[in-house]
């Protein structure tokens, strides 16, 4: 089956050193330059994090100044987001897209490039504002006005960067459909897509169909701040409130965006590690769809304190709460997916698995979070912090974790440290919890996020927070580490690697080479992730 | 195409449709400002309604002597604007149907003549369809001369046709700089 790899070596030449990584249109190195980008992200977002922790270590004002605070949660958000959690989904789609449906390559190559190259300059511009005698924005990530306009000058470079960002993604987004739409092999129907691709597919639309309201609104905030328009300046006749309307219309589809791929992971290493097929492929399928689609229609679940009328809230309440309906359909289907599996618990696995509990308690603190009254008391307090970093850190960060781990033997040719593996997820997980538990409790007491101090009966809870994030922080050197010995040798890996792993991508030798599916594979039955009883 | 025979578009065609889609989804994130107006302008709900005069005359025997309702006046100076700014009355008893007069003060602070501008509003956002001014300070800018002091008037009808839950009505004002005006006359002077 698998002669479908014949493997050339460098039939035309291409750029050796630096340089090559500067003009590669190869998938693979574009897909490493992503998730190497998004490690470093990861990296100096996490730094900036633990600046936060270190300041609410105990009450009153004792390392940074509040302004400085303000800068360090609103740079913090937008590195993690836009620099980390989504740079490193559209790596993993640039090497994993066409090995999984039997592609050469992505669809626009030279295109992919740009997409990425863009990144770092939007991030040098974003950061450089934190050297800038105005200093970076401090108005939280969502740069509500009026206090976002009241800044500094820099806040132009920040929307430029926004601006950048933008453009990059939907580029991407562009591409990965356009691979998935045309590019896949004989015999890969859309029922045999593995979940990864389907989920990345319908994530790819949601990018093209936000990112450029987004684009639209951080605009408006521009020409508000230094072209006199008054879209959201009352004084001209504007409306603050509109632009909460046009934020989370983009805003809330944005967290789906990071969440499904991440869905599509897990249902990869699920299967694989429990010997079974995907328990109710389909359904899966529909149910990624309806989460895409409904996540158009709940953002006013972000501003429910704005005083809106009653009927409103009460439709986004339950609309909120349906969105919880096609995410159980997920959650019972990886469940049955392992019942009565002989399930092997290696590294993926247990990332896996790590992500399947701890998302859960997020989805429930965000149904919680979605009945109007008790958000009322909720809102703007550590409770959406702790709900969304469940959801965020243990969910979309977990599952990349899980797809790194998972796809590493792959890329490198080598098998991962397994034992270091197994202590990086029991680390991470036992000091995540430590670290964003107690913020539910924080929350409910009435402790309110994005400030720099706090009444002392918040101390202890703050201190085992900033405890867990300080471990869990550290922890992840040990993650670069494990990355870094697997690149440079270990225990070869064989085309497989895992003993139930299915798909295409397992069909070409590890390390994958660098042309990879020239001659599309036939895809049938016994490589297919999901048997299509159509045919 | 060695692959997949696409039944759908040729790749450079389904690029041109997917950037359109961006391209009128960018317009899209404009076409809300309109849409969110005129939405708040037929449900009330941020109460900006409150911002047009209405020429209805109602009749004294419209009045709705069955009931009261409370009128809260609220005033807020926008931190760039270096006024006094307070209604002369915070409460009132009103019918509905009848016409009332209450007055605000400005003074301004300043040693120069400024020119401010109130955006006003109505809570809650149901009320503001059934809280009509016949004379406003709000529908014109304001000028002050230095430490010059004015009182403003408004007056107002509630709409009989208010619903009967609505027991309080807060009529809240605030008040800005107008910069360009400020500006202009500082330059003419
Ligand atoms: C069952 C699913 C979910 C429900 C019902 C839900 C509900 C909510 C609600 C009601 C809020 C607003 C809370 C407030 O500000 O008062 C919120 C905030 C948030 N949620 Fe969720 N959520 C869900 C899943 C997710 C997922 C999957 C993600 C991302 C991966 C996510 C990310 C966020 C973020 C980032 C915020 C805070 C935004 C901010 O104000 O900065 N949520 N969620
Ligand atoms: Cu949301």
């Amino acid at each position: 089956m698998s002669e479908a790899t014949t493997h050339h070596d460098d039939h035309h030449d291409h750029p050796k050193g630096l340089w090559r990584w500067v003009v590669t249109t190869n998938h693979k190195d574009i897909g490493t330059l992503y998730l190497l980008f998004s490690l470093v992200m990861f990296l100096i977002g996490g730094a900036m994090a633990l600046v936060i922790r270190a300041e609410l270590f105990a009450p009153g004002l004792q390392l940074v100044n509040p302004d400085f605070f303000n800068q360090m949660t609103t740079m913090h958000a937008l590195v993690m987001i836009f620099g980390a959690v989504m740079p490193a989904f559209v790596g993993l789609a640039n090497w994993m897209v066409p090995l999984m449906i039997g592609a050469p390559d992505m669809a626009l190559p030279r295109m992919n490039n740009w997409s990425f190259w863009i990144l770092p300059f939007a991030f040098t511009i974003l950061l450089s504002t934190l050297f800038m005698p105005t200093g970076a924005p401090a108005s939280g990530w969502t740069l509500y006005p009026p206090l976002s306009l009241q800044g500094g000058n820099s806040f132009a470079f920040v929307i430029f960067a926004i601006h950048l960002m933008g453009i990059s993604s939907i580029m991407g987004a562009i591409n990965i459909v356009a691979t998935i739409l045309n590019m896949r092999a004989p015999g890969m129907t859309l029922l045999r897509m593995p979940l990864f691709i389907w989920t990345w597919l319908i994530t790819a639309f949601l990018l093209i169909a936000v990112m450029p309201v987004l684009a639209g609104a951080v605009t408006m905030l521009l020409t508000d701040r230094f072209f006199g328009t008054s879209f959201f300046n009352a004084a001209g006749g504007g409306d603050p409130v509109l632009y909460q309307h046009i934020f989370w219309f983009f805003g809330h589809p944005e967290v789906y965006i990071m969440i499904l791929p991440a869905f599509g992971i897990v249902s990869e290493i699920i299967p694989t590690f429990s010997r079974k097929r995907l328990f109710g492929y389909t359904s899966m399928v529909y149910a990624t769809a309806s989460i895409a689609f409904l996540s158009f229609i709940v953002w006013a679940h972000h501003m429910f304190t704005v005083g809106m009328p009653l009927g409103a809230m009460l439709f986004f309440m339950y609309a909120t709460m349906v969105i919880a309906v096609p995410t159980g359909v997920k959650i019972f289907n990886w469940i049955a997916t392992m019942w009565r599996g002989s399930m092997t618990f290696e590294t993926p696995m247990l990332f896996a698995l790590g992500f399947v509990v701890m998302f859960t308690i997020g989805g429930l603190s965000g149904v919680m979070l979605a009945i109007v009254p008790a958000d009322f008391q909720y809102h703007d307090s550590y409770f959406v912090v702790a709900h969304f970093h469940y959801v965020l850190v243990t969910g979309s960060v977990f599952a990349i974790m899980a797809g790194v781990y998972y796809w590493l033997p792959k890329w490198t040719g080598h098998m991962y440290d397994e034992r270091l593996g197994k202590i990086h997820f029991w680390w991470s997980t036992v000091w995540v919890n430590v670290l964003f538990f107690p913020q539910h409790y924080l929350g409910l007491a009435g402790m309110p996020r994005r400030i720099p101090d706090y009444a002392v009966q918040f101390t202890e809870f703050n201190m085992i927070s900033s405890i867990g994030g300080f471990m869990f922080g550290f922890g992840q050197l040990l993650f670069c580490y494990i990355i870094w010995k697997c690149a440079r040798g270990g225990e070869p890996a064989s085309a497989r690697v895992w003993e139930g792993s299915r798909g295409l991508e397992w069909t070409v030798p590890s390390p994958a080479p660098h042309h990879t599916f020239d001659t599309p594979p036939v895809v049938d039955d016994s490589v297919a992730v999901h048997k299509d009883e159509l045919t | 195409m060695r692959h997949l025979a696409n039944k759908g578009s040729t790749t450079p065609w389904l690029v041109a449709k997917l950037a359109v889609l961006a391209i009128a989804m960018f317009g899209f994130g404009y076409l809300l400002v309109p849409l969110y107006e005129k939405f708040c302008e037929i449900t009330g709900i941020d109460g900006r309604t409150a911002g047009q005069a209405t020429g209805v005359e109602y009749l004294t025997d419209q009045v709705d002597e069955s009931r009261w309702v409370t009128v809260h006046f609220d005033a807020t100076v926008n931190s760039g604007l270096p006024w006094q700014f307070e209604p002369v009355e915070r409460m009132m008893q009103v019918r509905p149907g009848k016409l009332y007069e209450t007055t605000y003060i400005a003074f301004n602070r300043a040693d120069r003549p400024i020119v401010g501008q109130a955006v006003p509003s109505v809570a809650p956002g149901r009320a503001s369809l059934f809280f009509n001014k016949t004379e406003c300070f709000c529908f014109t800018e304001q000028l002050l001369g230095a430490r010059e002091s004015r009182e403003m008037p408004v007056r107002f009808v509630v709409d009989p046709n208010l619903p009967e839950r609505v027991e309080l009505v807060t009529l809240s004002y605030i008040l800005y700089q107008n910069e360009q005006a400020t500006a202009v006359l500082a330059a003419t002077d």
